[in-house]
């Protein structure tokens, strides 16, 4: 490697490069505001005309007559996310538990570019996946389990598709969190009598915690905001949902499914643009809540 | 020797391919300090860490040979090992709290056997923290997490931590090399307290500490036991030429 020396001199070029970082650090801070003020600004017209309350907890949906309530899509939102990450969380925490703690090697390098083709699918894989598999299996199988009848085009169906979606991606994090505790940390705890569950229950899962909840925080942010697959298998259906086994119709369907149709309906437009600012919201609030358990938590490890 | 505390016969490990230690035999006194001395990859580490059975836990690990402690084998045998671990305090080279409050560190291995009266925690934890000269410097806060404590003061909880759980054999493993000179000098006093009543094995490549503290002193390379003997014969008369050229710092 040659190093130049002479030329332009080499305190200049290292001022001009860390003011190139300090602009794409800008441009990295500046991207979510702009985003956030467009969306207020374009939500504005719905937000003068109606309450915010009635937006929020009406859940009459009839644009054509001027009814705008968004609580069905709210709690489809909600329902598809909490079922999702329920399905999620337990699978991706053993999983890496026993990749990292117990497995060989071997076994851990194998699975990296699985769970890497798995994130790297793009959503729509898993959405006709979803309606060829998982619709039909809770319409013949699963649902006649609890005695309901249903298309399979249900919450259920959204909420699984979705699970088997963030994963890799929770996976992902889990596992390099789970490599980064030192293995003499656990040694500390084996050589004073502790097996290996209680080791990791009491030491392991306790150190990592703060990575865990982050590592879900991520989740729950993704899936929330997942759209093409959820839309493909949840049956879009207004209204709010009773159960898992019922349609629902998340906000990022609605957003896919009617934008840039039908906008000569007045206050439509901002409507749509309004559900973007809650979905922008909600996700802010997952991310506001997880930091606050992050920063608690850290007072007492 | 008689009656010694641990009895290594013909121990044998790989790594994979990698032979770490080559046909060990070594008896290590009770009550006494043995120092294991060595250059850095020379096994010793190793050699402890497979006396109370954590080598084993590298999924590459082959183990042959015998190891008793008290006449008992505790390599080939169907006692949990978690019975086995207990015997042994261990003391790493640098502290590792575990991520809890300073009482819940000391508590931990009483708590995991079942231990659970808050009298008789307490009262035993007082006890231990005492006992690493630790305790009127944490007595007002024992609440407060155990990484808050200096490394000094870290590296004492373990000791406590390990001491809590009662074993008979306290393995360190350079358990000074990431301490400041007063904090270090604190722990060898400590080592040279508790040989009393406990059989102590030092893995250090510190001569001066060695020379200091050690009763019983074993000299490895490369695997293999070069030396071994009293802490006198040792420094004044080594045998091997090997130990000679180590004693007189030709390589470390």
């Amino acid at each position: 490697m040659k190093i130049k020396s002479i030329g332009i001199g080499r305190s200049l070029r290292s001022k001009l490069h860390s003011s190139w970082m300090a602009v794409c650090l800008v441009v990295v801070i500046i991207l979510p505001i702009i985003i956030l003020v467009g969306l207020v600004l374009k939500s504005v017209p719905i937000l003068d005309q109606y309450s915010l309350s009635d937006l929020l907890f009406s859940s009459e949906w009839r644009p054509m007559s001027g009814k705008f309530g968004f609580s069905g899509f709210i709690i489809s939102s909600i329902w598809v996310t909490l079922v999702a990450m329920l399905i999620a969380m337990p699978i991706c925490l053993l999983t890496a538990i026993h990749l990292t703690q117990y497995a060989k090697k071997w076994m851990l390098k194998t699975m990296y570019p699985i769970i890497d083709i798995l994130a790297g699918l793009p959503s729509v894989v898993y959405g006709v996946w979803g309606v060829l598999f998982v619709v039909p299996l809770i319409s013949d199988y699963i649902a006649p389990l609890f005695g309901k009848t249903t298309s399979g085009y249900t919450i259920l169906a959204g909420a699984i598709v979705l699970a088997i979606m963030i994963i890799p991606f929770i996976l992902n994090v889990l596992i390099s969190l789970f490599n980064t505790i030192p293995t003499e940390l656990s040694e500390a705890s084996l050589s004073l009598g502790a097996t290996r569950w209680q080791t990791i229950k009491h030491v392991v899962l306790r150190k990592a915690f703060i990575g865990i909840v982050s590592a879900f925080g991520l989740g729950i942010s993704r899936a929330f905001g997942e759209t093409i697959a959820v839309l493909m298998v949840v049956g879009n259906v207004i209204g709010i949902p009773k159960g898992i086994f019922q349609p629902g119709y998340p906000l990022p369907s609605l957003l896919a499914n009617n934008y840039g149709e039908m906008l000569s309906i007045p206050m439509y437009d901002s409507a749509l643009m309004f559900s973007a600012l809650l979905l922008f919201i909600i996700v802010l609030f997952f991310n506001a809540i997880s930091r606050m358990v992050i920063i608690r938590s850290t007072k007492h490890i | 020797m008689e009656n010694p505390k641990i009895k290594i016969e013909n121990l044998n490990l790989h790594f994979g391919n990698q032979h770490i230690l080559k046909d060990v035999n070594l008896e290590i006194p009770k009550n006494k300090i043995t120092v294991i001395l060595g250059p850095s990859g020379c096994g010793k580490t190793t050699l402890l860490r497979t006396l109370n059975r954590l080598s084993e836990l590298n999924t590459e690990a082959k183990i042959k040979g015998t190891i008793r402690i008290d006449g008992s084998d505790i390599l080939n045998t169907n006692e949990d090992v978690t019975v086995i671990r207990k015997k042994m305090g261990l003391l790493a080279q640098r502290p590792y709290p575990l991520p809890m409050s300073i009482y819940n560190n000391v508590a931990y291995g009483l708590k995991i056997s079942g231990r659970q009266k808050k009298k008789y925690l307490d009262k035993r934890i007082e006890h231990y923290l005492r006992q690493v000269n630790l305790w009127d410097e944490v007595k007002d806060r024992l609440k407060d997490p155990a990484s808050a404590l200096s490394i000094g003061q870290q590296q004492r909880l373990c000791l406590a931590r390990g001491l809590a759980v009662d074993p008979q054999i306290i393995l360190a493993d350079e358990p000074t090399s990431a301490l400041d000179p007063i904090s270090s000098q604190m722990i060898e006093e400590k080592f040279v307290e508790l040989s009393s009543n406990y059989t102590l094995v030092l893995v250090t490549h510190i001569l001066r500490q060695a020379r200091h503290i050690a009763d019983h002193v074993v000299f490895m390379y490369l695997g293999e036991i070069v030396e071994q003997g009293s802490a006198k014969d040792f420094f004044e008369n080594p045998q091997q030429e090997r130990t000679k050229a180590y004693l007189q710092g030709q390589f470390y």
